[in-house]
């Protein structure tokens, strides 16, 4: 799958510019590298877009690609660049200090692909992120690109495009897992025309933007994906719904079906042959519910994007009550891969019950954060601690949340635990979108189930009373047990008004919305316990029940708490013990978290202050 | 903040000043055929260009496509992604999706108040700032996050809040 989309006698500079590298000036690095080599006509300047964090360097991007030696740098300035070209373009000379250096190694490495973050993937929905200008589609052709569809439309009908999307076990990645192959056989036999094939770009989980980095990345491969789901059951048109705060993704997608327009990729009579299919952008309004697909549907109807009940199912009546597939970026992106490669090939990765591989975004106090893909059935072990690198700062871990807001925490104990879409289901979570949340000792479980059921307050449509209710309970609740007003009895009335939702909700977003707060109450009862008898947050976060002072014993009056203070509120001199001030401080935990000396200690607010 | 953002705006009858623009308004929304499916579209174009969606404009837009103004005010309030109010000139946009958010975004709100005197929700008295949460940018490796007017700033300290806030002229804007 090695496709080159630089030309073995031509030097090649990529410069990443997706958001992370954006932010760090790597639209400048570009600029300077074009302007620099506007009179070197043998080498050639891309701008390419790598996946944001890729092994965590987008702290230290822009990053700078330089092929065919394929070396990394990192952190590079746009004062940097003369010195690429003089030293290593040109006289094939390494600049050591922008190299990547192995955190245990101390070894400077000259490629990411030496990197334990990237060894230890298996890359097929991001096999091109990074690799090609996601603005030139001949960057996409060059690596296999609608080859996919070319076979499709000479060897096969569309009945056998399904065949290999069954044989190969491909389930929905947005979050249900529901077999792809089914889904689609359903809108084949289902009467109606026309018919219509949906991208959900509407990525709404926070914490997880895999889907934003391959619309931003690699657009045609979502493209052609979705031109085989309408070669194999006839549909005509197509939407992608992509939200509306991804700029660059907007952008591209735009782009890239202009050119496959061009190209004769879409329109009428694609590459010759009967199938004509076009496709349409549609940019989302911002509410989280319409990743629900029923409301996304809605939205594209321009109305308010509220669910329906799905006794039936879009596949036979969906978009203006026509058979409709809808399937997420990440599904779309493997479906090229399963036809040109082989639906057993595809088989042949993965768990008993889910194929294939699985992307998740790596984040919070991780070592290395980025997009991480590997097979189903990789442990989170795994993950978090060969790939991930670990807890920063080594502290030690609490948590992994998986699944977004309707996802759980998983904790320690289930750190073995090989992830599939139905193990995760078991422990109390969900694959969702596939958002892995790295928590330590720091971070307190109340507050995160807290955030989420606030998230999802803000959310709800309100279209049906158990959601809409039951999620307004729900916050009243862990807002008390945040602020020290809780009582034991208010954990079982939160079990009892999960099951209610569980039951009773009308779309998916209100029948997961209790799994922060069930799988929370699960594993970290006691911390509940905590909250509501001793009114004391052991991860010092939740502001009622906190307060902080300073041990003298440990304090070395290094100052540093006194500038990470906001209000002022810690006084000291130099060298010697430093002091907070209750009255003025307002518990935000920043010093807390700044001391390298662990001189800042918790305690419960009531006991100190009486 | 009032109590209902809708009813108030509802309530708001069409300044006479308003009817200079009514052509700038025209322009962008006959962009696009008239059809209900162009709705969220031809919002998010004016949304986009004022920053707000203005009391005319919503006006136009029902006629044009042949839906009750209560509609366009349905998708108006539904969407987060308009606003029936003017936003200030700088949007400051604190990301509290869960990696931020566990990253302690709050802390940055809590300086954004002390410089601006504002909360997340409000607009300064004279119309230059605003203050908002958004629930994940996608950028979450370079958590936290603040976007300004388009601009990201990744890895934000608290500390850092204090000299972004000066790069808009806004230092001590509260006090």
């Amino acid at each position: 799958m090695e496709a080159k989309v630089y030309k073995d006698d031509r030097q090649t500079v990529l410069v990443c510019c997706g958001t992370g590298c954006t932010a760090n000036g790597g639209r400048e690095v570009f600029r300077a590298f074009q302007k620099r080599l506007e009179n070197h006509p043998e080498m050639e300047v891309l701008p390419v877009i790598k996946a944001t964090g890729c092994n965590g360097w987008c702290e230290k991007g822009p990053l700078v690609r330089l092929m065919p030696r394929d070396i990394t740098y990192c952190s590079v300035a746009e004062k940097d660049v003369d010195e690429i070209v003089d030293k290593t373009l040109l006289e094939g000379v390494l600049i050591k200090r922008l190299l990547y250096r192995d955190p245990v190694s101390k070894e400077h490495l000259t490629s990411h692909h030496l990197t334990d973050f990237y060894r230890k993937q298996h890359k097929i929905a991001l096999r091109n992120i990074g690799e090609i200008d996601p603005g030139q589609i001949n960057d996409y052709i060059e690596r296999e690109g609608y080859q996919a569809l070319k076979k499709a439309l000479q060897d096969m009908d569309g009945q056998a495009v399904i065949d290999a999307v069954k044989t190969a076990g491909l389930r929905g990645r947005g979050g249900g897992g529901f077999p792809t192959g089914s889904k689609w056989q359903s809108c084949r036999d289902a009467k109606g025309e026309p018919k219509y094939i949906i991208c959900n770009g509407d990525e709404g989980d926070p914490g997880a933007f895999m889907d934003r980095s391959i619309m931003e990345g690699d657009p045609h491969t979502v493209i052609e994906g979705m031109i085989l789901g309408a070669y194999a059951v006839g549909a005509t048109h197509g939407y992608i719904y992509v939200r509306d705060e991804y700029d660059l993704a907007v952008q591209y997608l735009g782009q890239a079906v202009k050119d496959a327009r061009q190209q004769g990729y879409l329109g009428s009579n694609i590459m010759g042959s009967e199938l004509s299919f076009d496709i349409e952008l549609v940019r989302g309004g911002g509410a989280f519910v319409c990743g629900e697909e029923t409301a996304l549907m809605a939205s594209i109807e321009g109305r308010t994007g509220e669910p329906r009940d799905k006794y039936v199912y879009p596949t036979e009546k969906g978009l203006w009550g026509k058979p409709t597939i809808i399937n997420n970026v990440e599904t779309w992106a493997n479906v090229p891969v399963i036809i040109l490669h082989g639906a057993e090939a595809f088989a042949a990765i993965g768990t008993e019950k889910s194929k294939g591989t699985k992307v998740f975004s790596l984040v919070g106090k991780v070592v290395n954060t980025g997009l991480v893909e590997v097979p189903m059935g990789t442990t989170l072990r795994e993950i978090i601690y060969e790939i991930g690198g670990g807890v920063l700062k080594k502290r030690r871990f609490k948590a992994v949340q998986t699944g977004g807001p309707s996802g759980g925490c998983i904790p320690a104990s289930l750190l073995d635990l090989p992830i599939d879409f139905d193990s995760l289901t078991e422990a109390g979570s969900m694959m969702g979108s596939g958002g892995l949340i790295v928590m330590d000792d720091h971070t307190c479980m109340v507050e995160v189930a807290r955030y989420y059921v606030n998230f999802l307050a803000g959310e709800s449509c309100g279209k049906c009373t158990p959601c809409r209710e039951g999620i307004r309970a729900m916050l009243e609740i862990l807002t008390d047990i945040c602020n020290g007003k809780g009582k034991l009895e208010d954990l079982q009335l939160l079990e009892d008004i999960s099951a209610t939702m569980q039951e009773a909700s009308l779309c998916a977003l209100g029948r997961t919305a209790p799994n922060p707060v069930l799988s929370t109450l699960r594993y970290f009862r006691d911390e509940y316990i905590e909250h509501i008898e001793n009114r004391f947050c052991p991860a010092g976060i939740c502001r009622e029940l906190t307060t902080f002072y300073i041990d003298p014993e440990k304090c070395t009056g290094c100052t540093l708490c006194m500038k990470s203070c906001a209000v002022n509120a810690i006084t000291g001199e130099k060298k010697q013990v430093h002091v907070i001030d209750e009255s003025s401080c307002i518990r935000c935990g920043e010093c807390y978290r700044t001391c390298n000396f662990d001189a800042i200690k918790l305690a419960r607010r009531d006991r100190h202050e009486n | 903040m009032g109590e209902c953002p809708l009813l108030e705006a509802i309530f708001v009858q069409i300044d006479i000043n308003e009817y200079e623009r009514e052509n700038e308004y025209r322009k962008l929304i006959e962009n696009y055929e008239g059809k209900a499916e162009h709705l969220l579209a031809i919002m998010q174009d004016v949304q986009k260009q004022y920053n707000y969606l203005p009391r005319l404009a919503i006006q136009l837009i029902s006629d044009y496509v042949g839906t009750p103004v209560s509609r366009v005010y349905a998708m108006a309030s539904f969407y987060k992604a308009f606003s029936l109010v003017p936003k200030g000139r700088y949007v400051f946009r604190v990301c509290d999706g869960t990696a931020c958010h566990i990253k302690n975004s709050e802390t940055l709100l809590d300086r954004l108040y002390q410089q601006l005197g504002i909360k997340a929700g409000e607009t300064t008295a004279d119309g230059m700032y605003s203050v908002e949460t958004v629930n994940c940018l996608g950028a979450c490796a370079l958590a936290p996050v603040m976007v300004v007017n388009g601009k990201v700033h990744g890895k934000v300290s608290p500390g850092e809040v204090e000299r972004i806030v000066k790069e808009y002229g806004g230092q001590n804007h509260g006090s």
